[in-house]
């Protein structure tokens, strides 16, 4: 008997109501650049022009900080924390009411199944207003000394794998902390971010407190090196954070940087094996493995190497790779050719340094741009699969002994995001969770969030926290010479 | 024999024998790596001399070891050797340790005091207050070492069935530019907390007032903290201080002394960090400018802070 199919279920693009053209959102209203430049968004799925919009300039940039600026002094600067926390609550029902058509812009721009921008991106982004709105009056009782205050106009540069709630993971605790904010989305992942401005002007939030600038790499570094930006905050790749680093290097600025992983997922012998093979589907595949926490190096205990993998086939062989608006989809679209290019350069060099490649049958459009889930076995070390950072649906399977030599793998890598640990003894759990220099351990389960747990890497997977009481850290400034000055 | 003659050497201010007095026997100045003494493989030494003090010129204290790049690398080796280990002891062993230096440091009062005024050009009774506050401030930090977890780590209320808990971690090797003024309380506020957090350091020392930072080892290893665990450097901080900027096995650098030292911009040094994203410490100041902070205040939590990560665990929780 074939495989079950499934009919069709799109969700409803009518939702969505998309502008030809959007402009910048500065001050409260939205402006047209001062160069003039237009660049286009498409669906990474279709390849179809979504909209075009505005490419800032160094000039629209300093025109946004100017207007943060203004805003800082004045009505925001002036505001108690409790009206700044209604605020936040107020963003965050409003993303609740445009739940649908946030997930809806969010998978058409991005190319993420629905079910994952609909049962993950969203919800997460209102969660992370509603929570730090609740501290945006109580920051003297976060632990982090007496009387916080803000440390001014923040520069924020996101990437586009989590394009909305990477938008809610730096703007929430900024304004909570009395910040004003400008946010420069991704080049290839707009549209929510430009949603979010018209949220704000739905909130009546004081103009400029919130400001997009939409560009590519050179917004990003106008904004970075603007002498009116008091911090930065920045999620991306780890050569673009190391960069930041440099220009900041002798400045007061300050920095949060959420760089790159190459996260091991171990899986030991005692591990419940139907578990584990799910956790590890999702610690790789989830949002086509854009993520910079996945867990793309899997490390399986030789004794039952061969089991976890044949399993592990099997399961991959029901995904289903395509239309990310079908509710049906697991996979979808990679987000820019770009990406594609470079996964696919990563691949072949996988096989040949000697991997073994294996990719389940799967019929991928024909239009778009598409990688089918990919495991390689057979993978050393030394190979560049198992040392590089490959953002895409492609998992390397390493083996290993003892826990040991589990551990000594696991932290054989210049980055220190996240890691997995599977297995039914509590003991060997907390001994490997305590070995790994990761910022987040997941134990029996992969790739989970939320705005009270707090993010973040060891090593040159960068600088800070994001999310709980931590998280507020990088947004407050506190009195009293020394502590000011870290 | 013409120069202890001319220049009445020694930190205690000894001058020649005379009848019926003693010849003081004059202390070496060695650098401390991985729990010994050596001195330095370029076999260098510069010379180190005191504050003015009145109408007297600054006068010939020591020559201390001049260390070299490779001392640096060989003292991360030692540092990276140490940290685990010294990061796995309980905390409240690492207390129990920090104490122990407290109460080395107290018995040696005298010769700290003698060595820091003589650096620093202070009365004996300011030398005396200085050195004991270094003391206290050992004293604080050994009680902080069994309640970071507690005060900076904590359990996050996930929604969701998860058992999800935030710890504070060492970063691991540490480099320390110790202040060039504050030669042994500033020393003292850099290193302490580094180390309480469970981290091994390489320090280099006051360039123009080592001598404090040395008998501070002393003191180190005759306390209990493991070998490797705190290592100290004596020398030219311009020379010292990219190496320890640019190496890739260190984790974090603290850059309190680019303030005031020769030939040293902590811009350069914070560029060359990037290299592997260390964690910096930028110097106290404003603008550009590099200046030592009042190491007499309390210190707060923000300097341990800097040298500690979060990890943070999810676990399921179910039936």
């Amino acid at each position: 008997m074939g495989k079950l199919e499934y009919a069709p279920a799109p969700e409803s693009r009518a939702v969505v109501h998309l502008k030809p053209s959007y402009d910048l959102f500065v001050g409260g209203d939205w402006v047209a650049s001062q160069g003039g430049t237009r660049f286009t968004t498409i669906s990474p799925a279709t390849e179809e022009v979504l909209a075009e919009v505005a490419e800032a300039s160094a000039a629209d940039v300093d025109r946004a900080v100017r207007a943060a600026r203004t805003a800082l002094r004045g009505p925001w600067g002036r505001m108690s924390g409790a009206d700044r926390g209604k605020y936040l609550f107020r963003i965050a029902r409003i993303i609740q009411e445009r739940a649908r058509e946030l997930a809806v812009l969010e998978t058409l721009d991005n190319g993420k199944p629905i079910k994952e921008s609909r049962d993950v991106d969203v919800p997460l982004a209102a969660a992370h207003f509603f929570y730090h709105a609740g501290w945006a009056d109580k920051l003297s009782y976060a632990g982090l000394g007496p009387d916080p205050r803000p440390v001014g106009v923040v520069g924020q540069v996101i990437p586009w794998n989590f394009p909305l709630l990477m938008l809610a993971w730096k703007v929430a605790p900024a304004l909570a902390c009395g910040n004003t904010v400008v946010l420069k989305p991704a080049e290839t992942t707009p549209l929510t971010a430009l949603l979010f401005a018209e949220i704000c002007q739905q909130a009546e939030l004081p103009p400029g407190v919130v400001n997009i600038v939409t560009g590519a790499g050179g917004t990003g570094q106008a904004l970075v090196e603007h002498p009116g930006v008091d911090k930065v905050a920045f999620t991306g790749s780890t050569e673009v954070g190391k960069q930041i680093a440099r220009s900041l290097a002798g400045t007061r600025k300050r920095a949060t940087l959420e760089l790159g992983g190459k996260a091991a997922n171990i899986v030991f012998d005692d591990a419940p094996v139907d578990q584990a093979v799910e956790g590890i589907v999702n610690g790789i595949f989830f949002n086509q493995g854009h993520v910079c926490c996945a867990g793309s190096r899997l490390l399986v205990q030789e004794n039952v190497a061969d089991e976890v993998v044949r399993r592990l086939k099997r399961r991959l062989t029901t995904l289903r790779v395509g239309d990310p608006l079908d509710k049906n989809t697991d996979v979808g679209a990679i987000n820019s050719a770009a990406q594609l290019e470079r996964i696919r350069e990563l691949s072949d060099l996988g096989e040949a340094e000697g991997a073994t490649r294996w990719s389940p049958e799967c019929e991928l459009p024909t239009r778009g741009f598409w990688f089918p889930p990919t495991v390689f076995t057979g993978v050393a070390q030394a190979h560049t699969i198992a040392q590089q950072e490959v953002f895409g649906p492609v998992l390397s399977v390493l083996t290993f002994r003892t826990p040991q030599e589990a551990v000594a793998k696991a932290n054989n890598t210049p980055y220190g995001l996240s890691a997995g640990v599977w297995s039914e003894k509590g003991s060997r759990i907390l001994w490997v969770a305590d070995q790994l220099r990761a910022g987040v351990v997941w134990a029996n389960t992969f790739n989970k969030f939320d705005p009270t747990s707090p993010f973040g890497g060891y090593k040159e997977s960068g600088w800070g926290r994001e999310g709980g009481r931590h998280g507020l850290e990088a947004y407050v400034a506190l009195a009293g010479g020394q502590e000011e000055q870290l | 024999m013409s120069s202890t003659a001319t220049r009445r050497g020694g930190v205690e201010g000894g001058g020649p024998a005379s009848a019926g007095t003693r010849l003081d026997v004059r202390k070496t100045y060695k650098l401390y790596i991985g729990g010994a003494f050596p001195r330095s493989e370029s076999g260098r030494s510069y010379e180190v001399v005191s504050a003015p003090a009145g109408r007297r010129g600054p006068r010939f204290l020591a020559n201390a070891a001049m260390g070299s790049r490779k001392d640096v690398r060989d003292a991360v080796v030692a540092a990276r050797a140490a940290q685990p280990g010294w990061a796995a002891a309980t905390a409240y062993n690492r207390g129990q340790v920090l104490y122990r230096v407290a109460e080395v440091m107290e018995g040696r009062t005298e010769q700290l005091a003698a060595e820091v005024a003589a650096a620093e050009g202070l009365t004996p009774a300011r030398a005396r207050a200085v050195v004991g506050a270094a003391v206290d401030r050992w004293v604080w930090w050994a009680g902080w070492t069994d309640k970071l977890a507690q005060v900076l780590g904590g359990l996050n209320p996930v929604a969701g069935p998860y058992f999800d808990i935030s710890a504070p971690e060492p970063t691991g090797v540490v480099g320390v530019l110790a202040p060039q003024a504050s030669s042994l309380l500033g020393l003292v506020s850099v290193v302490a907390p580094a180390v309480c957090a469970g981290n091994a350091v390489v320090v280099a020392a006051s360039e123009e007032r080592p001598l404090p930072a040395v008998t501070l080892a002393e003191c180190l290893a005759t306390s209990d903290v493991p070998g490797g665990v705190v290592n100290l450097v004596t020398g030219r901080t311009a020379e010292l201080a990219p190496t320890l900027a640019s190496h890739r096995d260190v984790n974090a650098l603290d850059l309190a002394g680019a303030a005031g030292a020769a030939g040293v911009d902590w811009a350069d040094l914070e560029r060359a960090a990037a290299e592997n994203l260390k964690r910096v410490i930028r110097p106290a100041g404003t603008g550009a400018d590099a200046v030592e902070p009042d190491w007499s205040a309390e210190p707060g939590l923000a300097r341990v802070r800097a040298v500690l990560e979060t990890k943070t665990v999810w676990h399921p929780k179910g039936r």
